[in-house]
């Protein structure tokens, strides 16, 4: 029995019919992300199966996509998640100091989730492709460019 | 044939300096390679696509910017390359040095050691010192199953075991997962690689990560002796390399026959020999006297044996449709210089009713090359990436090049190929739903064929097979082992031949054994002399002899029991025969309960021998390995029988004179077709349960059921009977052992659920101690018993 809620089939459905019926491999991603959605922002190696599965392709291939992107998680992570951009604009604009900073205001390590289950900070997130904001993070999907401290601290402070 | 553009359009370019000529659209490396220049590479290999992710052939090419990869780099009209140039140099060095960074230092404890191409490369175009001063990573082991070991660490991200999986064995099994410099290659779920040509990768591997298990820690590939020989553990005969060390066989590896094999090898031919070491080898001739064994000289036991033969009136001669030319033609000629015909290879075969119109021997009908080009393939009974792991490959070639692949059978086999048409019914009703498409085709026929189609029902899928096979350029009809060994395989072969004829197609029957087309070409049955001409009538085939009162029996390589039809029955029946003569390499308590005097065997490749594969090509094979004890080659003992028993014309002095004598008859061999049977045997009634016998992938021949490392893999576990879910419930059955009364004790077997299955199919796997065809028999008689 697959683990899939009939809204992320629905919703893999959605983007399977924007394909050549046999290029269903092309819709991966999106499966992986509503299948994602569906767990708590996270994806257990079961539901990789089972989105492999749904879409009639090898495992293999939907755990390499899986373990290829920093927009999947294959560990439990928390409610709110934030990806800090450290490649190279980011990295001269400051935002190693600024992830010292988040990793201290919150008590944990980058790739680590807070302890009531508030925020994860993603591990070694690369070009996000807004350098033109650098330094900037993306939190739950939303990007957040030309950041200090005070804007973190905002942003952070916001979540619930 | 599929409709690709000829490009005979060729550029000019120049490599170091040579000028060459290319065809337009191909890589630099192909080129270079047809050139015998020298190029480094890990990911790039001429039979997976290109992935270019190892840099390690950066080449420089004038007025490019940077070094180019010149496995992925198209050839341009007068395009200059140049390998040694220092940027070249500099492009290799460097990219030899990323390579190396996480790649431990191990080689003295690696097993490719010696054979490394990380090795010859980093000597070749590596520098001598890193510059690595960080940490090294290490990645998790896993376990891949009982043949392949790994040493992930070692792994450089060729990826093509990942490619090989994907392309060419289809299975998908490895992937690359995670990014970057953390990338490693896993299954994903830590699981075995279940592909029967999984061995392939590790032949492919460039480095240490992916070894051969059972070799591992044996040898260093130094101290090896390659022995050029053929792998008889199917038709396919495909060429392969024996490595030995002071005479004894430690692995085996392809050796490239772009016509057989190309550079592949299926896992039961790289790992069957394993089935020679079985601590059940026969040592030394031994006989029986008073009901005990006694171990006694060759010179007595030939004696003994020769005495029975010349005494003997109605002797009957089965023999392994596994052995060489030489074993099976001397065989058929002592049987015959006897005075009996009562000679045959065809020991599964249930249905030889249409011996007499058979052609000279089964075959491919066109070369294994050939079969990959055809546009449509339709499997009759045939489970083909068991049966021959290499032609099953072959089929999938074809259908990745766009063929249409159809099949009839009574299990939904897992196919690395699409099916365009699953025609899946009961063993039962596999004759009704083949003579409709053959109706659909309107094939010629007289007599009991003609009744067939004529009274046959056409499905909508059997249309499509019809019209497929029809409308296809070229178009193959493969009649499988489950056909072949089926209860109505005349038949099925009569309608098989009638649809190739009214729809322009090969027909292709792969023999059973190694080496079916060597036993038919040589008389190894009883109605054909070697060379195919007729032999005097009232042979018995194997069937009958076992069925009839021979005062003499000599049986040659095989387990009666697991290699018949008739399973256990054969060796009540062969108990019964007053002399037995077996010459065979094992010894079993079967053997020692029919026998009467056991010879030991030294089979191939523990001889010379030669085989015919199923295209027709006679390929020798070398001894490999030194034979245990007094273990003798078959040609030796049947001449030295033959001559002790005073039969003529055995006045061979060595291998090579028997090879000549082979290699005459066949140079004579009398061209004959396929004839339509006059009869066909009657149709059963499609009614109650039918029962499917497969032999399966590890279970065909003595040799290969003894091999561990075979065994113990996915395909190892067998000797169980199974119906459909459906079936089960509807007969009042229930998953587990269920005892069948075969003969005088009950035999307990193991009862499984299969919807793989056609609904009213009961498979049985043939090979198997526990589950013979009697066995078959009498479960259907239980559950019809059931029934009432």
């Amino acid at each position: 029995m697959t683990t899939l809620t009939a809204d992320t089939q629905s919703k893999i459905d959605h983007w399977v019919a924007k394909f050549p019926p046999d290029r269903k491999r092309s819709a991966v991603i999106q499966a992986l992300t509503a299948a994602q959605d569906q767990n708590g922002g996270w994806l257990s190696k079961e539901l990789i199966t089972d989105v492999a599965a749904y879409l009639d392709i090898p495992a293999a291939w939907a755990y390499e996509v899986a373990s290829f992107y920093s927009l999947f998680h294959l560990e439990p992570c928390g409610r709110n998640k934030v990806a800090l951009c450290t490649n190279i604009s980011c990295w001269l604009r400051g935002a190693n100091d600024l992830a010292s900073y988040m990793e201290k205001k919150l008590g944990i390590e980058m790739g680590e989730t807070t302890e009531d289950g508030r925020i994860t900070l993603v591990q070694e997130e690369e070009c996000l492709a807004g350098c033109v904001g650098a330094p900037m993070m993306i939190v739950n999907g939303h990007y957040h460019e030309n950041l200090d401290e005070k804007k973190v601290d905002e942003i952070l402070d916001g979540l619930s | 044939m599929s409709e690709t553009p000829v490009t005979t359009d060729t550029v000019t370019i120049e490599i170091d300096g040579v000028e060459m000529e290319a065809p337009k659209g191909s890589m630099i490396i192909e080129a270079a390679d047809k050139a015998g220049i020298t190029i480094p590479r890990f990911c790039y290999h001429e039979k997976l696509s290109i992935a270019a992710n190892c840099r390690m052939c950066l080449v420089d090419v004038e007025k490019a910017p940077k070094p180019l990869p010149a496995c992925a780099t198209p050839v341009m009209d007068g395009m200059k390359v140049y390998t040694q140039s220092k940027r070249a140099q500099s492009a290799q060095q460097n990219v030899m040095e990323f390579l190396l960074i996480n790649h431990p230092l191990d080689c003295p404890i690696c097993d490719q050691g010696g054979e490394c191409e990380l090795q010859d490369v980093s000597m070749g175009f590596g520098r001598s010192a890193s510059r690595f001063t960080e940490r090294k990573r290490v990645v998790k082991d896993e376990n891949l199953g009982s043949l392949i070991s790994t040493e992930m660490t070692r792994c450089i991200h060729c990826t093509r075991c990942v490619r090989f999986l994907d392309e060419i064995s289809g299975t998908n099994e490895l992937g690359g997962i995670g990014r970057g410099d953390r990338t490693f290659i896993s299954t994903f779920i830590e699981r075995s690689i279940d592909s029967e040509l999984s061995g392939n990768i590790i032949d492919l591997c460039p480095v240490g990560a992916l070894t051969n298990k059972p070799f591992r820690f044996t040898a260093r590939s130094w101290e090896l002796r390659a022995k050029p020989a053929i792998a008889n553990f199917d038709c396919v005969g495909s060429n392969l390399h024996y490595h030995t060390r002071r005479g004894k066989i430690l692995r085996s590896v392809p050796r490239d026959n772009e016509a057989v094999n190309e550079s592949w090898l299926s896992d039961r031919d790289r790992w069957g020999f394993h089935g020679l070491e079985g601590d059940d080898r026969v040592t030394a001739p031994l006989l029986r006297r008073d009901g005990e064994w006694h171990e006694v000289s060759w010179r007595e036991a030939l004696d003994f044996a020769a005495d029975k033969l010349k005494a003997s009136g109605n002797s009957g001669f089965l023999l392994s449709p596994n052995a060489s030319n030489e074993e099976l033609y001397l065989a058929q000629k002592l049987a015959r210089g006897l005075g009996s015909h009562n000679v045959d290879h065809r020991l599964r075969e249930r249905d030889l009713s249409d011996q007499a119109s058979l052609g000279t021997a089964p075959g491919l009908g066109q070369s294994l090359a050939e079969l990959a080009t055809n546009d449509a393939v339709f499997l009759v009974g045939a489970n083909v990436r068991h049966e021959q792991p290499l032609i099953g490959h072959r089929v999938r070639q074809a259908w990745r090049s766009g063929a249409k692949i159809y099949s009839l059978s009574s299990r939904d086999y897992a196919n690395h190929f699409e099916l365009s048409e699953t025609l899946l019914v009961p063993p039962a009703e596999l004759v009704a739903t083949l003579a409709g498409v053959a109706a659909a085709l309107n094939v010629k026929a007289d007599g009991a064929l003609a009744e067939l189609v004529g009274g046959a029902q056409t499905s909508d899928s059997a249309k499509r097979v019809a019209e497929g096979l029809r409308a296809a350029e070229s178009a193959t009809v493969l009649l499988g082992h489950v056909a072949l060994t089926s209860d109505r395989a005349a038949t099925l072969r009569a309608l098989c031949h009638a649809i190739c004829e009214a729809a322009g197609a090969t027909y292709a029957e792969p023999p059973l054994g190694a080496n079916g087309i060597g036993a038919w070409q040589l008389g190894a049955v009883p109605h054909r002399l070697a060379g195919g001409a007729d032999a005097p009538a009232g042979g018995m085939n194997a069937r009958e002899m076992l069925a009839s009162e021979l005062d003499l029996a000599l049986v040659y390589d095989l387990e009666p029991m697991l290699d018949t039809a008739e399973g256990t029955q054969a060796t009540e029946r062969l108990t019964r025969i007053p002399t037995v003569i077996h010459i065979g390499p094992f010894l079993t308590p079967e053997v020692q309960q029919y026998a009467d005097v056991i010879l030991p065997l030294a089979p191939l490749p523990e001889c010379e021998g030669s085989l015919t594969n199923l295209a027709g090509l006679v390929q020798g094979s070398a001894a490999a390995q030194k034979p245990p004890g007094e273990a003798r080659p078959g040609w030796k003992i049947l001449k030295a029988l033959a001559d002790t028993a005073e039969v003529a014309g055995f006045d061979y002095v060595d291998f090579v004179t028997v090879h000549e004598a082979v290699l005459g008859e066949l140079k004579n061999l009398e061209a004959r077709d396929y004839q339509q049977p006059v009869e066909l045997g009657s149709a059963s009634a499609g009614e109650g349960l039918s029962v499917l016998l497969e032999t399966p992938i590890y279970a065909g021949s003595s040799v290969v059921r003894r091999s561990q490392p075979l065994q113990e893999t996915a395909h190892g576990e067998h000797g169980y009977i199974s119906v459909h879910s459906e079936t089960m419930a509807a007969a009042g059955l229930a998953v587990g052992e269920i005892a069948v009364n075969a003969g005088e004790d009950p035999i307990h077997v193991l009862l499984r659920a299969d919807d793989a299955l056609a609904p009213g199919t009961v498979r049985v796997t043939a090979g198997t101690a526990a589950a013979s065809g009697l066995v078959a028999e009498t479960f259907l008689k239980l559950v019809a018993e059931a029934d009432e």
